[in-house]
């Protein structure tokens, strides 16, 4: 079972030469076990702090690889993941602290520890049956040159010395069977030791999640802030110009009908410029037809109204929270926007699909590439609010084009709503 | 002119019901809700029907569905869609059975009373009443296509007679006369290289088709 994709056969012959190249792997975590050791030992009198660090590097790296080549024999044929916070770049006394405070430092000198016995023994066990069994099953041509077999005594004759046969059969056998138990074994070993502890884990997810709830929290208020400001200066001031032009119209509509007349239509001008201010702040919070179409609809909709042509391409079978909805129309809106104002696109697309309890957003178009999220704030933006609901997004845009936005929101559908002409047909 | 009207909030409910009375207009129903909505437009057929987009009990489309799917039931059923917003997604669903007697406008246009049942009697009459932030965003859509090739006034003849005014009401509206008019639809049909006719209506869905492409 050393492979998921090819389980009845593990491919003994490539399994032998990954056991010799593990040997020396571990032969080399050994020597920097010993390094760590007096490094830890002339830690007393400070000149081995330095040396720890370096060490400690050397060490990662080593790991690191492990993490990679023992994920091969593993079920799920997956890499094992990194555990490390990145060391400090500059600072000798910050990167000494960081070392020696960082858990995994230790835990890194135990897994080479047992690596170095318990590991070497497994890894060893493929090429030691191997080399064993060979020489047994050439003994009896060779008996004449060393008379003791395996220290069971002297060798009378030719009889005794094929008596090896028997053993170099068992032995064989016992290298077929076991070289992939010990490789997995030598796996799983190591993944206990190498993984990152569930308290690292949930460390690490702690983390991600204090930093995007800042980042939401930010957002949110300066989204509040903007509409605050947008109906103070917007429809709260024109409202209060229509109330004094009614005030106004009714204490001339005795003795000036006519200027009377004039302040009611400025007063339903004003109205009307209200209402629009009000209906281009409620299209930048929600927009309607997000509500009355869902996500679906609503990148349809947008999609006519934009100036380059638009595939869309969208099979969701129900439909994601209004949090999600909402987060990932308004990115699609972002990168449409941006490939028609700076990629100078002819033509974009979006596709929207489901599965494995994720939303998958793909928007692509054919202008000239060369977005970069590190620079852009709209995409920065979009990945901030993606990430509010571990939602990521990856940017694939060469120079020349084309630019292809993939974005990847976990959530859950709910049932479509029952469409009114197909529950009155 | 019997008319049906669609409408949850009733403010705006009373309010629409008074104004249409006010012109000569029988309130046959009001209702405020997408299935209720059907079923009147199915029982009384009325001359025009005058409904929200948004309506109980999903508060989604449910005004323009119960619309779409009545008229599908009776075609040509005349049909007044009012909303807070505009979609021009909206507008060229309630425009692809080609049937006429469509309507289409922002809640807003309510203001101006005067070509708010101007709109109405369109509508009830076969003709068409597409909001101007609709036709302005389809027009501006096609700019750089062969709307180019349009001198200013053909193009704002155009949108007149996208937003379904007959000849001589865009002649009263922009200060030309009717045979100004109809030589500019003849030069911006040629343009656009649409099949001439005669019939106003027929005219301005042919040309929403154009623009809607």
């Amino acid at each position: 079972m050393a492979r998921t994709h090819d389980p009845q056969q593990p491919r003994r012959f490539d399994l032998l030469v990954w056991s010799l190249l593990l040997v020396s792997h571990v032969a080399a975590g050994a020597v920097l076990l010993a390094l760590f050791l007096v490094a830890v030992v002339l830690s007393v009198v400070w000149v081995g702090l330095p040396l720890l660090v370096t060490i400690t590097r050397l060490v990662r790296v080593h790991a690191d690889t492990h993490r990679r080549l023992v994920g091969r024999f593993l079920d799920d044929g997956r890499p094992v993941p990194s555990p490390y916070r990145p060391l400090p770049e500059r600072g000798l006394s910050a990167q000494i602290s960081a070392v020696v405070t960082d858990p995994t430092t230790w835990r890194d000198l135990s897994w080479l520890t047992v690596n170095s016995t318990a590991g070497a023994v497994l890894v060893a066990v493929p090429g030691a049956l191997l080399a064993h069994g060979l020489h047994s099953a050439v003994f009896p041509l060779t008996w004449r040159w060393e008379t003791n077999w395996y220290a069971l005594g002297p060798v009378a004759g030719q009889g005794d010395a094929n008596r090896a046969l028997l053993t170099a059969a068992l032995l064989l056998l016992a290298a077929w069977v076991l070289t992939p138990a010990a490789l997995t074994g030598y796996a799983r070993l190591n993944r206990i030791m190498l993984a990152p502890t569930e308290k690292a884990r949930l460390a690490a997810r702690v983390a991600h999640l204090a930093t995007s709830r800042a980042e939401t929290i930010d957002a949110q208020a300066s989204e509040v802030r903007r509409i605050e400001r947008d109906l103070h200066d917007g429809a709260q001031a024109r409202l209060v110009a229509l109330g004094m032009s009614l005030g106004m119209a009714e204490e001339m509509l005795d003795n000036d009908t006519d200027a009377a007349r004039r302040m009611l239509s400025e007063a339903r001008e004003a109205t009307r410029q209200a209402l629009t201010e009000l209906r281009d702040l409620v299209r930048g919070i929600h927009p309607p037809v997000l509500v009355e179409r869902g996500l679906d609809g609503a990148v349809r909709a947008l999609a006519v109204t934009q100036h380059l042509p638009i595939s869309v391409d969208i099979d969701l079978p129900g439909r994601p929270a209004d949090p999600v909805e909402s987060a990932a129309y308004f990115a699609v809106v972002e990168i449409l926007t941006n490939a028609a104002k700076h990629a100078g696109a002819e033509r974009a697309w979006v596709r929207i699909n489901y599965g494995r309890g994720r939303m998958v957003v793909l928007v692509g178009d054919d202008g000239r590439g060369g977005a970069d999220p590190a620079k852009g704030t709209g995409l920065r933006g979009i990945r901030r609010r993606l990430s509010a609901f571990d939602g990521t997004m990856n940017v694939v845009s060469p120079v020349g084009g084309p630019t292809i936005v993939t974005m990847e929101l976990p959530c859950a559908l709910s049932s479509p709503k029952t469409s009114l002409s197909s529950a009155t047909d | 002119m019997r008319v049906v009207i669609a409408e949850d909030l009733a403010l705006l409910r009373d309010g629409l019901i008074r104004l249409l009375q006010a012109h000569d207009c029988e309130v046959v129903a009001a209702v405020e809700s997408g299935p209720e909505l059907l079923a009147a437009l199915l029982e009384h057929r009325p001359d025009v029907a005058v409904v929200d987009v948004r309506l109980p009990p999903t508060f989604t489309d449910e005004g323009l569905q119960a619309a779409i799917e009545a008229r599908r039931q009776v075609p040509g059923l005349p049909i007044l869609v009012l909303s807070q917003h505009v979609e021009q997604l909206y507008a060229r669903e309630l425009l692809s059975d080609d049937g006429g007697a469509v309507g289409y406008l922002l809640k807003d246009r309510v203001f101006d009373i005067g070509q708010f049942i101007d709109a109405v009697r369109r509508v009830a009459a076969g003709g068409t009443a597409m909001d101007p932030a609709v036709i302005s965003q389809l027009l501006a859509k096609h700019d750089d296509g062969p709307l180019a090739a349009l001198t200013p006034r053909e193009r704002e003849v155009l949108g007149e007679m996208a937003e379904g005014r007959s000849n001589s009401a865009i002649a009263g509206r922009l200060f030309i006369t009717d045979k100004a008019v109809s030589k500019h639809i003849n030069n911006i049909f040629t343009k656009l290289d649409l099949p001439p006719s005669t019939d106003d209506s027929r005219r301005v869905l042919a040309v929403l088709a154009y623009l809607n492409r």
